[in-house]
């Protein structure tokens, strides 16, 4: 392993927002990925990048808490995420929104029932704000005239962005993305890209997304780690485009460029 | 941390809302009539103006106050001014803005007049009666072929099925056979003490068991338990396309998935239903010995003297009926479930009644028959 693969972005006089401490992910004996050190600065947009089956969709379960580490701990802002009691738990799941990877919309509520669920659950707000509010989030998802469709009424594309749209009900903190693109096309999901983008400028969010997208991963990424499948551990971490220009550890190359750099 | 505030004051050009503090999703937003009030004042062309110096902080439900005050602005032809907003703020209002909005996607909320909603619901029995001879033509067909050899679908699945509408519900027939044989026996035994005929108990309990009651519980256990599966089932597979995937491998599903279901349902309710009316009969004989002071030899040869060996194949016969039903009705929810997963529920749902339906009216039905030829 080279050490060129490896550039902090976090400034060494800021605190890490996430910190991943020598996590090691298993489920029973099999060991998923171990060893994984890293840090997510504030107001990043970190991307998780690897093979299929590596475990970036289970590293981002860990990140939310929803599984335990079987070594190793999970620090948000310091604190462990890991063991918590129910109500510690729901205090630290209201700073995360998450979009998960089929949109997981709820399939017996309306898109706008939907994106106000976790508004009624956890805020003050009276009925006609919540209605705005939500009315806004899908708007801002390029969802506007849809609020009384059912999930299964909108395509794929729009079940994904509402899904994003009920992500950011709570105006969360941190973002967690699985596959934004998947089954996009290319101008919805550059778009999808712009509205990340905007989101985390303007709402000052912390996006961690898990992706294969190349031109999404250049084009918004600001940092990232890879895990790779075969020696189970991560292999490099940095900006995306600086991985791209400085890596030489073949598997990432392979992949940042798509396998276009052994052909040239 | 001060907490989220708003005002408007009206100048020589139009008003300035003025917005300061900490706005959190959490924390109810200020209430906003005062200002409405002074927006609605605006005449044409004058200028909305924001003065957000003093604010800390803002959430959603800022900007979608924001959204509110500026349309009404906008239908008093006055002018928006968006200057004085955090810039990240006035992105994503105008981000939100950017879409056009599907004028032709919103719903109605009118409902439809009396007369209409009467037709829709006819021209959906119709259509429903339709799909159901059509499904039932369709499972007869890839019975014909299956009984032919020539029918596509997976052993091992036909034998799972056969397992677990077999083996795997005899718990829960044991339980629900002996625990109705022992009730049947209860309510024979007070009318039958007035005669002091307690022994005739065991005809009772013996020729229900055997002629009606096994097959009917049987039944009715098995379209909650192997019914709704079949429903959700292939249900689920539709949602997820599976079904689509073997139509394009050109393998009918009816033939690859609802026949091995009927075949394994409608094979192992007779000898369920034999196994039902055995665990019936130990239940009335329990009563009996503890009860009622009748030997177990007593109550056996007394059993056995009243079954005759039609009645009995009757219960059978009927308890295979009972099976191809429930096979159909789960099988045929199922594959008309639509793509989502509220629609798997309503499915399983629908495949319990209905099958629930059948059965009562086929038991009718075969109570008057059997009467009428005297078995």
């Amino acid at each position: 392993m080279t050490t060129s693969c490896y550039q902090p972005t976090l400034p060494p006089d800021e605190k890490p927002h996430i910190e991943v401490d020598d996590l090691t992910m298993a489920f029973g004996d099999f060991v998923l990925q171990r060893d994984l050190s890293f840090t997510i600065p504030r107001h990043s947009i970190f991307v998780i990048m690897g093979g299929s089956g590596c475990g970036k969709s289970t590293l981002l379960r860990h990140i939310l808490g929803l599984l335990d580490p079987a070594a190793g701990s999970v620090l948000l802002d310091g604190d462990r995420i890991s063991g918590l009691g129910a109500d510690e738990r729901q205090a630290i799941m209201n700073r995360f929104g998450v979009l998960y990877q089929s949109g997981a919309l709820w399939s017996s509520m309306t898109l706008a029932e939907n994106v106000s669920l976790p508004l009624e659950e956890y805020t003050e707000l009276d009925a006609a704000e919540i209605r705005e509010i939500a009315a806004l989030k899908l708007a801002m998802v390029g969802l506007r005239g849809f609020e009384d469709y059912y999930p299964a009424e909108v395509s794929g594309g729009m079940q994904k962005r509402a899904g994003l749209a009920r992500a950011i009900a709570l105006d969360p903190e941190i973002l967690c993305i699985d596959e934004p693109s998947a089954g996009l096309d290319p101008i919805s999901s550059r778009r999808l890209d712009d509205l990340i983008q905007e989101l985390r400028d303007s709402l000052d969010t912390t996006v961690v997304m898990v992706t294969h997208e190349l031109p999404s991963i250049y084009a918004i990424g600001t940092d990232s780690i890879f895990l790779d499948a075969e020696t189970r551990t991560m292999i490099a971490s940095g900006p995306p485009t600086w991985l791209r220009d400085h890596c030489d550890h073949p598997t990432v190359r392979t992949f940042m460029t798509r396998g276009e750099a052994e052909d040239g | 941390m001060t907490g989220p505030r708003i005002e408007a004051k009206a100048g020589p050009e139009g008003v300035t809302v003025t917005a300061s503090g900490h706005w959190d999703i959490a924390v109810a937003t200020p209430d906003a009539g005062e200002i409405e009030r002074a927006i609605a004042t605006l005449g044409r062309g004058e200028v909305l103006r924001y003065d957000t110096a003093d604010l800390e902080r803002w959430d959603s439900g800022f900007l979608a106050l924001l959204l509110r005050l500026e349309s009404i602005a906008v239908d008093r032809g006055a002018v928006v001014d968006r200057r004085g907003l955090p810039d990240g703020a006035g992105r994503l209002l105008a981000l939100a803005e950017s879409s056009p909005a599907r004028e032709d996607a919103r719903r109605s909320e009118e409902k439809d007049p009396l007369l209409d909603r009467v037709g829709t619901a006819a021209l959906d029995a119709i259509d429903d009666a339709e799909q159901s001879v059509t499904f039932l033509g369709e499972t007869t067909r890839a019975l014909g072929r299956f009984l032919t050899g020539r029918s596509r679908y997976r052993k091992r699945d036909l034998w799972l099925l056969v397992q677990q509408a077999g083996a795997g519900a005899l718990g829960i027939v044991s339980l629900v056979s002996f625990l109705l044989g022992a009730i049947l026996a209860f309510v024979g035994a007070v009318q039958l003490q007035q005669f002091g005929a307690t022994i005739y108990v065991a005809n009772l309990v013996g020729v229900a068991m055997a002629r009606d009651m096994g097959a009917l519980m049987t039944a009715i256990v098995m379209s909650g338990r192997s019914g709704a599966a079949y429903a959700a089932q292939l249900g689920s597979m539709k949602v997820n396309q599976e079904t689509d995937a073997l139509v394009t491998l050109g393998i009918s599903p009816v033939e690859f998935l609802v026949v091995p279901r009927v075949l394994a349902l409608s094979s192992m309710m007779p000898l369920l239903t034999l196994y039902s009316v055995l665990m019936g009969i130990a239940g009335g004989a329990l009563v009996g010995l503890l009860m009622l002071d009748l030997s177990l030899t007593t109550y056996w040869s007394q059993t056995i003297g009243a079954l005759s060996i039609a009645g009995l194949l009757g219960g059978l016969f009927k308890a295979l009926v009972y099976g191809v039903l429930i096979a159909l009705a789960g099988c045929r929810e199922g594959m008309r479930c639509g793509g989502s997963a509220s629609a798997v529920g309503d499915a399983a749902t629908a495949a319990v009644v209905s099958s629930i339906v059948a059965i009562i009216s086929a038991a009718g039905l075969f109570a008057w028959v059997f009467y009428v030829l005297g078995i």
